[in-house]
């Protein structure tokens, strides 16, 4: 064991933050992007939910990836996540139930997201637990970063407000400005996501 | 770990065997140990539903909202389509209480005491966009007028149908309005376009959908309840 926070662990939980954003980069988990991104704070429980699942979910198939059969891998993984998610799910309703309110739109869509797919299949079938669970977290976060810059820009820009509170004062709408509609919409979302995947991959160009 | 061979069929199917067994007993344990606690958060929450309907929104502590329900809400009764009474429900948290289904022979009312005067909350049921959607409105003495409302979904589009739930956003304009003016009943029209603001609210913009289910949802619910409103 060369310690917990050796090159590759470290690397294993950082570079899905940017180099290798799980959004930006593989392009996965493009649908619930899309879905829970009209304002911030379905985006932040949403990005908070994937990071706790991808984490544990690695972890458990890590620590189970010798004794898989190949031929059902994808079964049982699958079996996993939705096992892992309905429990979660379960004790939120019992001690948060607020957010287990909250959360209930987007229990699906955790069970579907493919980079849940993406990272057991790709990551912990041949990794080690404790570098599994870092990259679990590690691309839950990159995941994250994604939904809570554009959930933020659609709310500012489609209802001039962050996480409900005005931002945009009452001043500048006297002026004449008005909040665009097309932000609102799923469309958008899918152009600012098209956005940022530009950007971040012209400014790591620039940084090689 | 010695050469086995997880390739073999033996194994697989019985791999895929016992993982099922695991799984299921585990979410079953689960699920049975935690029951009574999110029951208990169920019932709470009905509760707070269904004071959130008489405008009494500002109460998030579990106790306090079960001490506000006893002392606002009278009665729950069951009424059938003729506006019979056929359950009073004195106890407030059984009869009218624990239906969840509402049909022509069984349709819960609550019978509430707010700062004196006598309100009416009728449970409303209906479809949304993606799934169910369901809300209380709660009704003056005269039976004419919207004293307040709540809305709330399954699991509608956030950020756009999710707002029926929201209190600034989309519920505060029922207060007031006319059940029924006209043959028509209350409704959601498209954001903007409200003509007679007694009877009509404006809608959601990129949540048409689920503004046509609630329309929907109210016209179905003022027609089951209108023996008892016309009463």
């Amino acid at each position: 064991m060369s310690g917990l926070f050796s090159k590759e662990n470290k690397e294993a939980f950082i570079n899905p933050l940017n180099l290798n954003n799980p959004i930006a980069v593989q392009v996965l988990g493009i649908c619930s992007a899309l879905a829970v991104t009209a304002q911030l704070e379905p985006a932040l429980v949403m990005g908070l939910s994937v990071t706790i699942i991808t984490a544990f979910s690695s972890l458990v198939i890590s620590l189970i990836r010798n004794t898989i059969p190949s031929r059902i891998r994808i079964i049982v993984q699958l079996v996993v996540v939705a096992a892992l998610v309905t429990i979660v799910s379960m004790v939120l309703k019992a001690y948060l139930y607020h957010v287990s309110v909250q959360l209930s739109v987007y229990v699906g869509l955790i069970i579907t997201n493919c980079i849940l797919m993406g990272r057991l299949e790709a990551f912990a079938m041949s990794h080690s637990p404790w570098p599994s669970f870092l990259d679990g977290v590690g691309n839950g976060i990159g995941y994250a970063l994604v939904l809570i810059v554009v959930g933020a820009i659609r709310e500012l820009f489609g209802a001039g407000t962050l996480l409900g509170y005005k931002v945009i004062p009452q001043c500048v709408y006297e002026a004449g400005y008005k909040d665009c509609g097309m932000m609102v919409m799923p469309s958008m979302a899918l152009i600012l996501i098209g956005c940022v995947i530009w950007a971040q991959r012209s400014l790591n160009k620039e940084s090689k | 770990m010695g050469k086995l061979n997880t390739n073999s069929n033996g194994y697989i199917i019985a791999y895929a065997s016992g993982l099922v067994l695991i799984v299921a007993f585990l979410l079953a344990g689960v699920y049975q140990a935690l029951k009574p606690l999110s029951d208990a958060n169920v019932e709470i929450d009905k509760k707070s539903q269904i004071l959130k309907s008489l405008n009494i929104r500002d109460i998030d502590d579990n106790d306090a909202i079960v001490a506000k329900f006893a002392e606002v809400v009278e009665a729950d009764q069951i009424i059938d389509i003729k506006a019979n009474v056929l359950k009073e429900g004195k106890e407030q948290v059984n009869d009218g209480f624990r239906v969840d289904k509402i049909s022509e022979n069984e349709m819960p009312l609550y019978i509430c005491k707010v700062n004196g005067e006598t309100k009416y909350v009728i449970p409303m049921k209906g479809k949304g966009l993606w799934g169910p959607i369901w809300g209380y409105v709660s009704v003056n003495a005269d039976k004419k007028n919207v004293y307040g409302a709540y809305f709330n979904h399954e699991g509608e589009t956030a950020g756009l149908g999710a707002i029926i739930s929201e209190y600034e956003n989309f519920q505060k304009q029922f207060a007031g309005k006319n059940l029924c003016k006209d043959g028509k009943y209350l409704s959601v029209v498209k954001y903007g376009t409200v003509k007679d603001p007694d009877v009509q609210c404006d809608g959601i913009s990129g949540a048409t959908k689920t503004c046509d289910g609630v329309s929907a949802m109210i016209a179905d619910g003022l027609q089951m309840y209108s023996a008892f409103l016309n009463k």
